[in-house]
């Protein structure tokens, strides 16, 4: 019961819970996850993600840049996990790719509007914040200690916030 | 080539190469892509402080947190090996809009009047930093994930309440910018 409850927990933010039982979690074997993070961190330096100023373009409908980026990386993502349900594609070291479910809550709808509020003040949403830190930028470490306090005081509260 | 890769990448080149990330990270270990919960695991490292969202081994989500390692090193690298010797290039009304607050420095992908070590003991710092993180962190959880969790992964798997915190995402954004940030700025 305590297992399952935890898995629900996890669940809830997509967070890996269909375990490899293969030489997985060991420091060495997660380190591709790190090599896959420095590609990721790149092509938001080079897009020039990062910046707020083309948070402000988008929010002020005043350019097609990041429109065109989010939609090109759905539909890329859209076409591979349609391959990969459909020809039931399975992971390097042979396991099934699982996919679960989202399920609503009206913390989707709140959170969502908070989260946007936010990511047009900092000109960030969590990934470019780590590549911001990373290009230099370093009082965005300020924002990110203020981020993991908010995620904080969201887990501190969570039962008492409507769902 | 280098010279090629040094200029700014075009949206599709940027869109296609994250889009590719959904599957890499799925071929890789079945891990699905998301960016927001590296803070909740940084939380269940450092203050767990007996909540139970924040219960749970995070040591199995270690790849998360390696992950998030990565894009830093990678825009450490990225700034320092590869980057653009031009200056950005922003929209001209969007300028003349910032124009309006000050925001005049287009030297740096950062506006130097905000993100700028002498603003961190300010009004200016405590809104753009403190407020702006706090919500980007306290939101995202809330909402069960960010852009890279309901907007790419989620809508790449067709879900629909990660079409809904999309929208919302959309939403927020917009008011901030249009209505928040105009009054914010009035402040200093």
């Amino acid at each position: 019961m305590r297992i399952k409850k935890s898995i629900e927990t996890r669940h809830q933010d997509a967070m890996c819970t269909n375990e490899s039982k293969k030489s997985e979690n060991t420091f060495a074997s997660n380190l591709k996850y790190l090599l896959v993070g420095i590609a990721f961190g790149t092509i938001f330096v080079k897009a020039e993600i990062i910046s707020w100023f083309r948070i402000q373009e988008m929010f002020r409908l005043q350019s097609f840049f990041m429109y065109g980026v989010i939609g090109t990386a759905v539909v890329v993502g859209m076409i591979s996990v349609w391959l990969i349900k459909r020809f039931n594609i399975k992971t390097f070291s042979g396991e099934k790719i699982s996919f679960e479910d989202k399920k609503f809550n009206k913390g989707q709808i709140y959170g969502g509007l908070i989260f946007g509020i936010g990511w047009a003040i900092t000109g960030a949403c969590p990934g470019p914040l780590f590549a911001q830190i990373g290009s230099g930028f370093l009082v965005v470490f300020i924002t990110l200690v203020s981020a993991v306090a908010g995620t904080w005081v969201y887990g501190k509260f969570r039962e008492q916030l409507p769902h | 080539m280098l010279e090629l890769i040094k200029q700014p990448w075009h949206w599709s080149i940027a869109g296609i190469l994250i889009g590719l990330t959904v599957p890499a990270l799925l071929l890789i270990g079945n891990k699905k892509f998301g960016v927001s919960s590296s803070l909740r695991h940084i939380c269940a490292m450092c203050i767990p402080a007996n909540i139970s969202f924040f219960k749970y081994e995070w040591k199995k989500e270690i790849w998360n947190l390696l992950f998030v390692v990565g894009v830093l090193i990678g825009g450490f690298l990225a700034t320092n090996f590869l980057s653009n010797p031009n200056t950005i290039v922003v929209a001209e009304s969007t300028k003349a809009s910032l124009a309006v607050f000050g925001i005049t420095d287009y030297s740096q992908l950062m506006p130097s009047q905000i993100f700028n070590v002498e603003n961190i003991f300010t009004l200016k710092g405590f809104f753009f930093f403190v407020v702006g993180g706090f919500l980007v962190g306290f939101g995202t959880r809330y909402a069960g994930g960010c852009t890279s969790g309901h907007s790419i992964m989620g809508l790449s798997n067709f879900q629909l309440p990660s079409l809904i915190a999309t929208c919302c995402f959309m939403v927020g954004g917009f008011f901030s910018t249009n209505v928040l940030l105009p009054l914010i700025f009035k402040l200093f």
